[in-house]
């Protein structure tokens, strides 16, 4: 999954009828132990993979230690407004006398709980739906394919508009509850062409003939080959909820009194941060949430390289394929 | 033929779910929001107009939900869907309708260039797989379709508008400006689309190179490649006409399924920019507790988005002929 799936308009490869489907070479190969430990040194030398991880680490550390790591209270308003960056405030105080640099370290933890939070539970919803639609094929595949398709096509954004609308100021929990449960749609898509395309591979079949229960092959025998889509659908999501739910904040639909980066955006476009010469009150969040998206999307970026072989960076590879032989290919390229 | 059927029965059952949903929306809502609007409307608006809005929030109907179901089926076909709190006493559809054109041209436009644009470098980049190219831009433009669309539009005003002094900070046309087709209302509007354009293009370019790059490196190991230069074709014409053009479909696919995200990303854009498109009214209808105008909107850009798709599914079979034979 590239790093826009997810928002409405998951791009990634589709087949004809606009849903997703394997990559050629497969995202997601079997995945023995015994490969596990080179799969993560493989993480491990991709460089996108540990700028990112990098990244993740450094908005983890803010969001669970903010009182230890922020000069101020974020929310008190006890400074002069709107000053420049000095030593006391590196980036400012926002028109409220707030400390911009303590909002934007306490802001964290909101982003990463809704990014983590939305995945996991857009992840969960499309491997239940994904898997029971090719598992149990018929009518019931036809039923949740069907519903799937439907809200794959339908913008979310809007209609999380309108239901934010009616909410009123929404919560985190609100926030998390509704980006959940309509982002899983590409997710549940590509999982169930996966469990299609292994439908009928020998072990399964072995795992049928010895009598296995339904829920045994699906948690033991399908869900373990299905890690990297999974992982991949979790990202996916995962930056799909930082940016909306800071977009929806944005727009002041968010509760304004929460701590977020995007609460933050909300109260420096009413002020109009940008003209009244406070810009970094009105950037450094967006600066933020395009961080954290980055991360996320670097990850992703990477784990589909890592492993989808066909996608990897070609410098080794080809140096080493000159050596044995200069392929007429590697000729053209040069 | 099947497939095209198929597709457009898909379109329809979309529909239904999208119009069933608005209709559910208001009354599943805690407290029923719309009351207060339909509070203002009291003794101001009256006929036709209030029976659509009644309709739509199952305020004051006597009618049981199922045939105040049926009704709004036919209020929406028939684009009645009352009176605009925000314009008011206009009602909602004229309203939308002036919205419209705004937003097809801004989105319309910018998705085609995007289209373009980032399916030419994807396929140069994949050609020249690993060369100058191919490390640069993919991996810039990873970065900054992680970019939230609004946070791109506020950049741009800043340095562009603020700093610079280059283009309008906001708005479609300029304040003083007569609406009309002479040229100078149409340099202005060009002018004022310049900014919300760089940004959708700039965040939407992203997925159009990376799907073409990786698709054209898969390509490229195919047999009929392999041949095609074995039989010594020019470069060119193995990269237009071989990879290319193989390579082309699945981002012709990801075009109808990036529409929904685009169209999504312009809501925000439209709303940094003060861009008089859906989007813009949309949030304008949020605010002022329209939810007449807030629905027909979030229809309008779902049927709007549902075309587009079946528009370019009639595309793909007409392209592939491998489409029209499945299933």
């Amino acid at each position: 999954m590239t790093t826009l799936s997810g928002a409405g308009g998951a791009v990634g490869p589709v087949d004809v009828a606009g849903r997703p489907v394997d990559r050629p070479g497969g995202p997601s190969a079997p995945l023995p132990r015994r490969r596990r430990a080179k799969f993560l040194r493989a993480v491990s030398h991709n460089r996108k993979a540990t700028a990112g991880a990098l990244l993740l680490a450094f908005f983890l550390v803010l969001a669970i230690f903010p009182g230890e790591i922020a000069p101020y209270n974020g929310q008190a308003e006890i400074f002069q407004p709107a000053l420049g960056p000095s030593s006391a405030h590196w980036f400012g105080t926002t028109a409220y006398g707030q400390d911009i640099l303590s909002q934007l370290i306490w802001g964290t933890r909101q982003s990463l709980i809704i990014a983590f939070a939305v995945g996991a539970l857009a992840t969960a919803v499309s491997v239940v739906v994904g898997v029971s639609a090719a598992y149990l094929r018929g009518a019931w595949d036809g039923v949740l394919s069907l519903f799937t398709d439907v809200l794959l096509v339908i913008p979310i954004f809007p209609l999380i508009i309108v239901i934010a609308a009616y909410l009123k100021n929404a919560g985190t929990v609100v926030i998390i509850i509704v980006l959940g449960a309509l982002g899983w749609s590409y997710g549940a898509r590509q999982l169930r062409s996966q469990v299609l395309s292994m439908r009928d591979r020998e072990f399964l079949e072995a795992a049928r003939v010895r009598g296995e229960r339904r829920g045994y092959i699906i948690a033991v025998e399908i869900l373990p080959t299905l890690t990297s889509l999974i992982v991949a659908s979790f990202l996916g999501t995962a930056v799909y909820a930082v940016l909306t739910a800071a977009g929806l904040q944005f727009v002041g639909l968010g509760d304004p009194n929460l701590q977020s980066w995007g609460t933050m955006l909300y109260w420096a476009e009413n002020n109009e941060a940008l003209g009244a010469g406070m810009p970094l009150w009105a950037l450094l969040p967006g600066v933020c949430v395009a961080l954290l998206g980055a991360a996320l999307a670097l990850l992703n970026y990477a784990f589909d390289e890592v492993s989808n072989p066909a996608l990897r960076p070609v410098r080794i590879r080809a140096r080493k394929a000159e050596k044995l032989t200069p392929t007429p290919q590697r000729a053209v390229d040069a | 033929m099947r497939f095209v059927l198929r597709r457009l029965g898909f379109f329809v059952v979309t529909l239904w779910a999208a119009i069933s949903l608005n209709f559910l929306l208001p009354r599943l809502m805690p407290g029923n929001p719309a009351l207060a609007m339909m509070a203002q409307f009291r003794g101001r608006v009256n006929g036709q107009a209030l029976k659509a809005l009644e309709i739509a929030f199952g305020v004051n109907t006597h009618q049981s939900t199922l045939s105040a179901y049926f009704s709004y089926f036919g209020d929406v076909f028939t684009g009645h869907f009352g009176i605009s709190l925000t314009f008011f006493p206009d009602p909602v559809s004229r309203e939308v309708l002036q919205a419209l054109p705004w937003t097809l041209g801004l989105v319309g436009v910018t998705t085609v260039l995007a289209f373009l644009l980032g399916t030419l470098i994807g396929l140069v980049s994949g050609w020249r797989r690993g060369g100058k190219l191919d490390s640069i831009l993919p991996p810039v433009f990873v970065v900054t379709s992680a970019f939230p669309y609004f946070w791109v539009g506020l950049v741009a005003v800043w340095v562009f508008a603020y700093k610079l002094n280059w283009f309008p900070e906001n708005g479609g046309y300029g304040v003083t400006d007569q609406i009309g087709l002479d040229w100078h209302f149409v340099g202005d509007v060009l002018e004022h689309s310049v900014l919300p354009a760089a940004t959708l293009l700039v965040t939407a370019i992203g997925a159009w190179i990376l799907t073409m790059r990786n698709t054209v490196i898969t390509v490229l190991a195919e047999d009929y490649v392999r041949m095609a230069r074995a039989k010594g074709l020019k470069q060119w014409t193995v990269m237009w006409g071989y990879a290319g053009r193989n390579a082309i479909l699945p981002n012709l696919t990801g075009f109808a399924m990036s529409l929904g995200f685009v169209v999504s990303g312009a809501i925000l854009v439209e709303y940094v920019f003060n861009y008089p498109g859906v989007g813009w009214m949309l949030l304008q209808a949020v605010e002022n507790e329209d939810y007449g105008l807030m629905q027909a909107l979030f229809l309008l850009i779902t049927v709007a988005v549902l075309v587009a798709i079946l528009f370019s599914d009639i595309l793909t079979a007409v392209l592939d002929p491998r489409t029209r034979e499945l299933r």
